[in-house]
């Protein structure tokens, strides 16, 4: 893996880019900014599966971050015993009520033999379990959101280490893959697009509006993290000897003592903020090696050649006797859970769940972008493509001011162009996206980093 | 009296704003039913051409505003809407020519062109937000009422009353004009009929001689034209908001492929079943049962099938639905 020239390419590109953030702005900036691009690394490769291994169009990248974020919610958040004891009876019933309608629908598409009507009659048990769920879940659903609306007003979840949260909300995203899965897969390309962008639009619905489960657009904070605290690291005095080894000369050049040990808090305050970025750094760092050594082996296997070869002939690879449906589905669920996965990291990185975040231009069409464009069906080009989309992404903003001084610095500061432009410099990226999606897509097609066909 | 009560107020809460938001989305499926048909890809940057032309029409209603032109009783907008659609056309024939004819003359698959119009989505999306913000803009002057729900009820006796705002009334004859002119177009005239022909069987259409590039310049001259006044109709009567327009593409996207991708008749149809479902689903008959149920029968609960928050999703399950059972529509697509 080490040898290949795609992986030189592509983390020689991730290191350069992070140190020049690091020496041009600050290290926490390049930290938080390398994370991000791990995390984005993971989504993208979770994109490439579907659609560079299998060619299958998933835009509903959103929806499955938001299961993922949702799962962390679940696991880590401690349980609101008085909601559970106001309301919890109700949501299990209505749960076992769900799964009840669920199997009879399974059971009357298995067991009845295909009729006119059968179509119908599933979906009149469908409509009208709607207001029944309703009116069993309503009562307690109330219950449970009146119960200290202001702070909690939720469930809660299981009161497990964040980590667990990585793992269900990959399962959970593979579980609902499934469901769309059979809906969706046997569409055609376009149809599949827009139905998988649709349903993700469902998801986020739900994550939104039901606020027992999620909390809902009063969003969920403080999460708990798989890394210390910077308090705790503030006070503790092997963290304060560290600092104070790393910046041993910084702190001898000061001869005063009181002036040394303010400089020390300063130091110890600002090192603070950088350690725990790199414990994530580090954390979302072994994850994208784990993903990516799978995600190769899988390209190289017999199976790897079966994905490609359903992808770039469906009606030979069928004649050859290949599962076609099975095996779409199967890469959809399995793309689907390492998505689901990144959306679990990505919001314990940043400590809290907010639905109302989620919109498909910068959760599905961006994800989308780093795949194009670091290349499609080639894993390393979906790890550059998230490094460099993100850090376009964050840095357009003051590059674009940049450019904008530079265009108008003839003008006064109070002219009306000028001063529309500086505020509206946060929309340059989308700009930037555009065109750089629009390049790439004339010029090199398949991305920065091809796919590489090896030929046995 | 309690029957006329109740159908007034559906009347009010279902019918009216039904037929209005139906409009739009009529247009809009129309519009991205024709890219469909013609261009044969699903344009995603159909929303963003829509708000691109929706600001143009602003811009240049305030620009009239400060000139002191406004149109009387109707609003500016309608005065500039000429000016956004002239505009529209520019925007979209440029996109054509620098990007979709080359994937064109490729005969790249739908995916890339799919990929590309992402593209595109994003420029527009960054167009519009760095010349007009992202913000919330109400642009509509002239008459608000044509009746108020007061005056109704003053003038008829009865306890409900029923508010005509003047942009539903716009937005209805509006969209009248102009489904009747297109499909007058497509149907009677020889333009039209060719472009018919071309979305039918290409290859059959270029045998007889048809210019492909004629065609193609066409539709998008129809496109912009409906994309910029379903824009501006829906600013019109909510309000004008960059996201919200992207947003919009979706219930669009849906009541397209409802009414059968590729079959304008469809879409237009489509548009009404969506708005309706989504209106119809989320209102709560309690009141209406109030007025028609027999003493002591009346519903203790909001008779509501679901909350007004799942008001999009209903028209992604609906798209679900129609696509498990008939993925071809309620009428047949494929065929303009």
């Amino acid at each position: 893996m080490i040898k290949n020239s795609d992986f030189k390419i592509c983390f020689s590109v991730m290191t350069i880019l992070t140190i020049l953030v690091g020496l041009f702005q600050s290290w926490g900036i390049a930290l938080s900014m390398l994370n991000l691009c791990l995390i984005s690394a993971v989504m993208a490769m979770g994109v490439n599966i579907q659609w560079g291994f299998a060619g299958l169009i998933n835009f509903g990248v959103m929806g499955f971050l938001a299961i993922g974020g949702l799962a962390t919610v679940l696991i880590s958040v401690p349980p609101v015993p008085e909601a559970w004891s106001a309301g919890g009876i109700g949501i299990l019933i209505s749960g076992l009520f769900l799964l009840a309608i669920v199997f009879s629908v399974l059971l009357i598409n298995k067991k009845i033999p295909n009729h006119k009507y059968k179509n119908y009659f599933i979906f009149v048990i469908i409509i009208l379990s709607i207001p029944l769920l309703k009116f069993i879940a309503g009562p307690s659903i109330s219950k449970i959101e009146s119960i200290n609306a202001a702070t909690s007003g939720f469930l809660g979840g299981a009161n497990l280490p964040i980590i667990f949260s990585w793992f269900v909300g990959a399962i959970l995203c593979a579980l609902v893959a499934f469901v769309v899965g059979k809906v969706c897969l046997g569409l055609r390309s376009d149809y599949l697009a827009i139905s998988t962008l649709l349903v993700s639009g469902i998801i986020i619905t739900i994550v939104k509006h039901e606020e027992w489960l999620s909390r809902g657009v009063k969003n969920v904070i403080g999460l708990k993290r798989p890394v210390p605290y910077e308090v705790d690291l503030q006070n503790s005095e092997w963290f304060i000897k560290l600092v104070e080894f790393l910046n041993s000369s910084k702190l001898s050049n000061v001869l005063d003592f009181d002036e040394r040990t303010s400089l020390l808090n300063e130091l110890v305050i600002s090192s603070s903020g950088v350690f725990v970025k790199l414990c994530f750094s580090l954390i979302f760092l072994a994850v994208v090696f784990i993903i990516l050594y799978f995600s190769e082996k899988a390209l190289n296997s017999p199976w790897g050649r079966m994905m490609r070869a359903i992808r770039d002939n469906e009606e030979a690879a069928k004649a050859m006797g290949k599962n076609v449906v099975k095996q779409h589905l199967f890469i959809f669920m399995l793309g689907s859970a390492i998505i689901g996965f990144a959306g679990a990291m990505l919001v314990t990185y940043d400590g809290l769940f907010t639905p109302s975040s989620y919109q498909p231009l910068r959760y599905t069409f961006l994800i989308w972008v780093m795949v194009l464009l670091g290349g499609t069906g080639n894993n390393y080009g979906a790890i550059l493509g998230g490094f460099v989309v993100w850090f376009i992404w964050i840095q357009s903003a003051p590059f674009a001011l940049l450019v904008i001084n530079i265009f108008t610095n003839h003008l006064d500061e109070t002219n009306y162009i000028k001063e529309h432009l500086v505020n509206s410099v946060p929309y340059f990226r989308y700009l930037m996206m555009g065109l750089g999606l629009l390049l790439v897509m004339r010029y090199r097609p398949k991305g920065l980093l091809p796919e590489k066909i090896i030929k046995n | 009296m309690d029957f006329l009560n109740s159908i007034i107020l559906l009347t009010n809460f279902i019918i009216v704003p039904g037929i209005t938001y139906g409009s739009q989305l009529a247009l809009g499926a129309i519009g991205v039913t024709l890219i469909y048909g013609v261009l044969r890809f699903a344009n995603f940057a159909y929303g963003d051409l829509m708000a691109f032309g929706t600001m143009i029409v602003i811009l240049v209603t305030w620009f009239l505003q400060s000139k002191g032109i406004t149109f009387g009783l109707l609003p500016t907008a309608l005065l500039a809407l000429p000016v956004g659609i002239l505009l529209t056309i520019a925007v979209s024939l440029f996109f054509d020519k620098t990007v979709f004819e080359y994937y064109r003359n490729k005969k790249s698959d739908p995916v890339t062109f799919i990929v590309v119009s992402l593209g595109i989505m994003f420029v527009l999306n960054a167009v519009v937000r760095i010349i007009i913000g992202p913000n919330d803009i109400n642009f509509m002057d002239g008459h608000k009422f044509i009746m108020k729900a007061r005056e109704f009820k003053q003038m008829t006796g009865l306890n409900e009353g029923l508010a005509l705002k003047s942009t539903q009334v716009i937005t209805l004859i509006t969209t009248i004009i102009t489904c009747s002119i297109l499909f007058y177009f497509l149907n009677k005239t020889k333009t039209g009929k060719s472009m018919r022909a071309y979305s039918n069987n290409e290859d059959l259409a270029l045998l007889s001689g048809i210019d492909p590039k004629k065609i193609v310049l066409l539709t998008w001259i129809i496109v912009s034209i409906l994309a910029t006044v379903a824009g501006t109709l829906y600013g019109l009567d909510k309000s004008f908001k960059p996201f919200t327009y992207f947003n919009n593409l979706l219930p669009i996207f849906a009541a397209t492929i409802v009414g059968g991708i590729g079959n304008p008749l469809g879409a237009f149809y489509g548009g009404f079943l969506i708005a309706f479902s989504e209106i119809g689903l989320t209102y709560a008959y309690k009141k209406f049962f109030k007025y028609i149920m027999p003493e002591g029968l009346e519903p203790s609960t909001l008779i509501q099938f679901i909350s007004t928050d799942y008001k999009f999703a209903i028209s992604f399950a609906i798209l679900i639905v129609v696509l498990i059972f008939r993925p071809n529509g309620i009428f047949k697509g494929k065929v303009i």
